[in-house]
């Protein structure tokens, strides 16, 4: 079990990783999701694996699964998801008023064609 | 138990809720109820900051749970003194924008701006290490509203970038906390520390990985070098006064290395050996340089202010690295008066942009702007400090910062790095004033002989209104706290040492943390672990 989730995470990692370091919006997120998922499961690996243990203390029972990672995780996976809401809206937002989905800040000087979509300057005045 | 310490993370949230729900109509009721619960703010924090100027510790349990199980908030020296800065800087800031109209120009400012209030008080005040990452995420997410306020093409792409930038940021963040869990088993600082002491020097390479994972999320934050792309393009694209506003976020950066690297790692650990003189002061001397550079560099000047913050921090992180108490009181004392001079600049930017028209900030001949001589004359002065000139605190900032840098073995270089890079700013911000404020007048009197159409000229006279007076009186509020930080350099840095001293001996910050009284849930049924000791 070890094998399968060490190898798990280091997966999403490594592909999350290479989405995020494409140049375009969408497989960024993506790429971020990715890696909140791994993460997450790493945060589970933290308080060590256990199967068919109760996190809560009960009597008779000798072994425990940690309740904090979990508590832990659920509160990553709220933040993780309300985060990549805002990525997405936000970057929904940047691709309709730049006509483009790509990440670098284009400069203004060297590209005439953003720079009659944006004003210099004066943005939103 | 005293019960103000909660006060400051509590008065915001509150009163961002109520802004939301019940003044999301009324302009100026927003405004007036987002000054009081400044000002409120204000007033908690320099009461909690006089409560710990003699050096007392002030725990809170949070559900009154005992330490190492619930969360606590601790209020010693350094924390008091960075929430009081922070409310210190929120009152200008607020009233330039409700003076320059900027809280109007698009929905939920003055909420956004109180939860951001709420996630840096709750950061600087927290001892847990896990509640520590939840108030960065709180003042994240009303950072990535406030950035894109008011919108346009440009903010919205700096912003994705801003927001992408600092998700990998809190993943790593999560990273970083996953890994110290695996090896202490605890997530409360001050139980952190005697774990990580009495880790064995043979198994301890999982806590290395996460001293390092840790550095790095904060170095992402405080933007030193290979980290830092995030802020020149979103500290310049963002409304004026959230750029001032952030100009606190870089400091919450280095207070987390502060804060854990003489908690937790204290520097005579010996598994954490070589990460500040190895790492950080190379790091940190890069910063500097790239910053200073990218100010004469700049074509615009909100970038040039946005790169001179890169540099600031790298100042700021010099003092930092030799980590010895007087390297961290010289940081303290530089961290007051960069947030100041870097929240001064970006105002004064926006004064000037708004009187440019077109011409915004770009670093081109335009006309002169109305009420040239007064707004010229505060950027000359912020210059000044941001630069590190007598007479202003700057000055006063990089002398402690060159004098901390003797105790380090790269001395040599960081004197040569911090005097070099002092000269390559004068020219880059001279530069900057005299295209904007000197030349402009060249401009206009061969304009005038050029064109000689009277239209023109009643066109440049309308289109450069006299400053309206709240947006200068707020500017003029924060260079006359660069001033006193510089009239008062004596008792703050005696202060600051007095600070340092405090961090570097942490065994009362540990033992009042694990002494306090709280509730624990005795259980004595069957041979359980006790719940959140499962190691």
């Amino acid at each position: 079990m070890e094998l399968l989730v060490a190898s798990a995470i280091g997966v999403m990692t490594a592909a999350g990783i290479y989405l995020v370091l494409r140049l375009r919006t969408f497989p960024v997120i993506i790429g971020i999701s990715l890696l909140t998922y791994a993460v997450n499961v790493f945060l589970f690996a933290a308080g060590r694996l256990t199967t068919d243990a109760p996190a809560v203390l009960r009597d008779g029972v000798e072994t425990y699964a940690d309740p904090l990672p979990q508590a832990l995780v659920l509160t990553a996976i709220v933040i993780s998801f309300g985060m990549t809401a805002v990525v997405v809206i936000i970057a929904l937002g940047s691709w309709l008023s730049c006509d483009d989905d790509l990440i670098d800040t284009p400069r203004s000087e060297s590209d005439p064609e953003v720079a009659d979509v944006v004003p210099r300057g004066g943005v939103s005045r | 138990m005293n019960h103000w310490i909660v006060a400051p993370v509590l008065l915001p949230a509150m009163l961002a809720a109520i802004i939301v729900l019940a003044a999301r109509f009324h302009n100026g009721l927003a405004r007036v109820m987002s000054v009081a619960g400044t000002v409120a703010l204000l007033a908690i924090t320099l009461g909690l900051f006089l409560g710990a100027s003699d050096g007392s510790i002030g725990v809170y349990l949070l559900g009154d749970w005992a330490a190492p199980f619930g969360i606590v908030l601790v209020t010693d020296r350094l924390s008091t003194l960075m929430t009081l800065l922070t409310a210190i800087l929120a009152v200008p800031v607020l009233l330039y924008a409700i003076g320059s109209n900027w809280d109007r120009r698009g929905r939920h400012f003055h909420a956004l701006f109180q939860f951001q209030l709420m996630g840096i008080m709750g950061a600087f005040l927290t001892g847990d290490i896990f509640n520590l990452f939840v108030f960065f995420e709180i003042l994240l997410i009303a950072s990535y509203g406030l950035m894109i306020h008011a919108g346009g093409g440009a903010r919205l792409r700096a912003g994705t970038q801003y927001v992408l930038y600092n998700l990998l940021g809190s993943t790593l963040f999560l990273f970083a906390l996953g890994t110290l869990y695996a090896e202490t088993g605890t997530l409360n600082m001050a139980d952190l520390a005697g774990r990580v002491a009495a880790i064995d020097a043979g198994a301890s390479s999982g806590i290395r990985v996460a001293a390092v994972l840790l550095l790095l999320v904060f170095a992402v934050k405080a933007a030193i070098l290979p980290l830092h792309f995030w802020l020149p393009a979103s500290y310049s694209e963002a409304p004026a006064p959230v750029a001032a506003l952030f100009a606190i976020m870089t400091k919450v950066g280095a207070y987390g290395i502060i804060r854990i690297y003489t908690l937790v790692f204290p520097p005579d650990l010996a598994s954490t050996q070589g990460l500040f003189d190895t790492w950080l002061l190379p790091a940190a001397l890069l910063s500097v340089a790239v910053g200073m550079i990218g100010v004469l560099g700049s074509e615009r000047l909100d970038r040039l202010v946005a790169f001179s913050v890169v540099g600031s921090m790298g100042m700021l992180m010099i003092a930092l690295s030799v980590f010895t108490a007087q390297g961290i009181s010289a940081a303290l004392y530089y961290a007051i008066h960069s947030t100041l001079a870097t929240a001064a600049l970006f105002l004064l930017v926006d004064l000037v942009r708004d009187r440019r028209g077109d011409v915004g900030t770009d670093l081109e001949d335009a006309t002169p702007i109305a009420g040239s001589p007064l707004v010229a004359g505060m950027f000359f002065a912020a210059a000044i400090a941001m630069c590190g000139l007598p007479p202003l605190s700057g000055f006063v900032g990089k002398l402690l910062v060159l004098e901390a840098a003797r105790a380090s073995d790269l001395v040599v270089l960081a004197w040569a790095v911090v005097l070099s890079t002092s000269l390559v700013a004068i020219v880059g911000f001279s530069r900057a004033g005299s295209q904007v404020f000197w030349k402009a007048h060249e401009v206009a009197a061969r304009r005038a002989d050029d064109l000689e159409t009277e239209a023109d000229e009643a066109n440049v006279e309308d289109s450069t209104p006299n400053p309206a007076p709240l947006p200068v009186v707020s500017v003029g509020f924060l260079l006359a706290l660069i001033v006193a930080a510089t009239v008062f350099a004596g008792p703050l840095t005696e202060m600051m040492d007095a600070t340092s001293a405090q961090l570097f001996a942490p065994e009362a910050y540990i033992s009042t943390v694990l002494e306090a009284n709280g509730k624990v849930i005795e259980y004595d049924g069957g041979h359980g672990t006790e719940e959140g000791e499962a190691h």
